[in-house]
């Protein structure tokens, strides 16, 4: 089986075509949209990008708080930042 | 018949190249091994991606030492609790799993230290291993411009990484003095297999602005970064870019290693001859024993693997890992932060942002404990992974004692007792 050129995840509901092999926090990086507000609402990104710092927390196929940088996007996989 | 499930001989926490050479070197004789990393794949942060596309001819051999070695692979698995000795358990993306274990290596690597300074919270202001992991896995970065900030070795092998990518490196600024970095760099030629790098190193750098005696000062942004001041050797300096990589050197990851017990010292899993910690079975290699870079730590790890697995020690290992250590020592010495970098943060800026816990709140207080007691400072998801090297920098902070779960699980997880998860052995009897 070979692996798709392209796959496609939404982002709150915006359709987004990655290459395999992309995390989801990448894809959000790419589609220019932040992951989470902090607990006073200020905007945040993916920092130490190895699942440490938990700023790139999203949920994933309903799923909360997942750490972004570590996992994969997958065909039809939704996204949700509450950015 | 039921069967009765075995331990593991040698159970590896940590994938990357201290971890795949302790397992590697166990395996060889036989006996059971299993590698856990919480990783999509092994290779750990200096290794990342060269599992597939092998850059380096040094990951080609281990790699592919590992893949035909019957070492077991249990990927995408964080340790978070020991219900008791010999167990471990960890979280998994499907269920929780339980490993017994004979002997433990523990290779738990290092991560990057941040200093809170104005907008380091911003979007787009990451760490420099950080920058480069998120392109690793996926975000282009040919044509942006990138300001790489802080300290330590690692800033020059990113820039170089991201240059490669076709980033455009604006400046690379190296809090260290430049007669420090002379002294690191005239060491290097004394230390072998460093000298290779040390020139192609000088090449590179003859292509990129480098500015020793300079640290980033603020990051400015509406929502997202849009640019960074900095004090270059003495004079303050704006850069517009799209990205500041930013880390201040690395800090051990020695969670689990406090969770089992294992004595520590000026911060490092103390270890001996054999890489044992101070508990017999439970062996430590790689970056938790000092910051050393990858060779020590392959040189390490096959010494643990070999002594966890009850095998010979060659001499030559035990030499090599020796002429090595100097270099932790070298690496400490030249990358140093300095004091200026302690009042980089003002009051209002969060120094703990999984809580925003502001400066101001946080200095009130002499302790770690009581600083967490009160602000909530290191209360959030991170444990105090991010905020805990600051605050140790900033007020010489020493983090208390580690309590489980050493990584954020669910409910459930805590609410099983032992024997009621999916068990990962080592082979059946």
């Amino acid at each position: 089986m070979s692996m798709p050129d392209r796959l496609t995840i939404t982002i709150d509901g915006v359709p987004l075509s990655v290459a395999p092999g992309t995390t989801v926090a990448a894809a959000v990086m790419i589609a220019g949209k932040f992951c989470r507000n902090s607990v006073t609402g200020e905007r945040r990104g993916p920092l130490c990008g190895m699942g440490i710092c938990f700023e790139c927390r999203m949920s994933i196929n309903g799923l909360p708080h997942s750490r972004t940088c570590q996992v994969l996007c997958e065909n039809g996989m939704e996204v949700r930042t509450d950015a | 018949m039921p069967s009765r499930s075995q331990p593991f001989d040698v159970l590896v926490v940590g994938g990357g190249p201290a971890g795949i050479a302790a397992a590697v070197s166990a395996a060889s004789r036989g006996v059971t091994v299993g590698l856990l990393d919480d990783n999509l794949t092994v290779g750990g942060q200096i290794w990342r991606g060269e599992e597939k596309n092998a850059t380096r001819p040094e990951s080609r051999d281990w790699f592919e030492k590992l893949r035909s070695s019957n070492v077991q692979l249990i990927a995408q698995a964080r340790v978070f609790q020991q219900p008791m000795p010999g167990m471990l358990l960890a979280d998994t993306p499907a269920e929780v799993v339980e490993l017994q274990y004979a002997n433990l290596v523990l290779a738990t690597g290092a991560r990057e230290r941040f200093l809170p300074f104005p907008g380091w919270t911003l979007p787009n202001v990451m760490g420099a291993g950080g920058l480069q992991a998120l392109v690793k896995s996926g975000l282009p970065i040919a044509g942006k411009s990138v300001v790489v900030a802080g300290t330590g070795p690692l800033l020059l092998a990113v820039a170089r990484y991201l240059r490669k990518q076709g980033a455009e490196i604006r400046l690379i600024a190296e809090q260290a003095s430049r007669r420090k970095l002379i002294r690191f760099a005239a060491n290097l030629l004394h230390q072998p297999g460093k000298l290779a790098q040390a020139l192609e190193l000088g090449r590179y750098l003859r292509a990129v602005r480098f500015a020793p005696n300079s640290w980033p000062m603020a990051a400015q942004g509406k929502d997202e970064l849009e640019s960074v001041t900095l004090s270059v050797d003495g004079s303050p300096e704006t850069i517009a870019c799209d990205y500041l990589a930013c880390g201040f050197h690395l800090v051990p990851n020695t969670e689990l290693a406090s969770l089992l017990g294992c004595e520590l010292k000026h911060g490092y899993v103390s270890v001996d001859e054999t890489q044992a910690t101070s508990i017999g079975s439970v062996f430590c290699a790689g970056e938790p024993t000092g910051i050393g870079g990858v060779e020590l730590a392959l040189i390490e790890g096959q010494i643990a693997g070999l002594a966890a697995s009850k095998q010979r020690l060659p001499a030559r290992l035990l030499r090599d890992r020796d002429k090595l250590k100097r270099f932790v020592v070298l690496l400490d010495e030249t990358f140093q932060l300095r004091t200026e970098l302690r009042s980089l943060g003002q009051p209002e800026n969060i120094v703990c942002r999984c809580e925003d816990v502001p400066l101001a709140q946080v200095r009130r207080y002499t302790s770690w404990r009581a600083a967490k007691l009160h602000t909530r400072c290191g209360m959030g998801p991170c444990q105090g992974r991010i905020c805990g090297p600051a605050t140790e920098f900033l007020f010489k902070w020493r983090p208390d004692s580690v309590r489980p779960p050493i990584f954020p699980t669910g409910l459930e997880a805590l609410a099983t007792t032992p024997g009621q998860y999916q068990i990962v052995t080592g082979g059946e009897q």
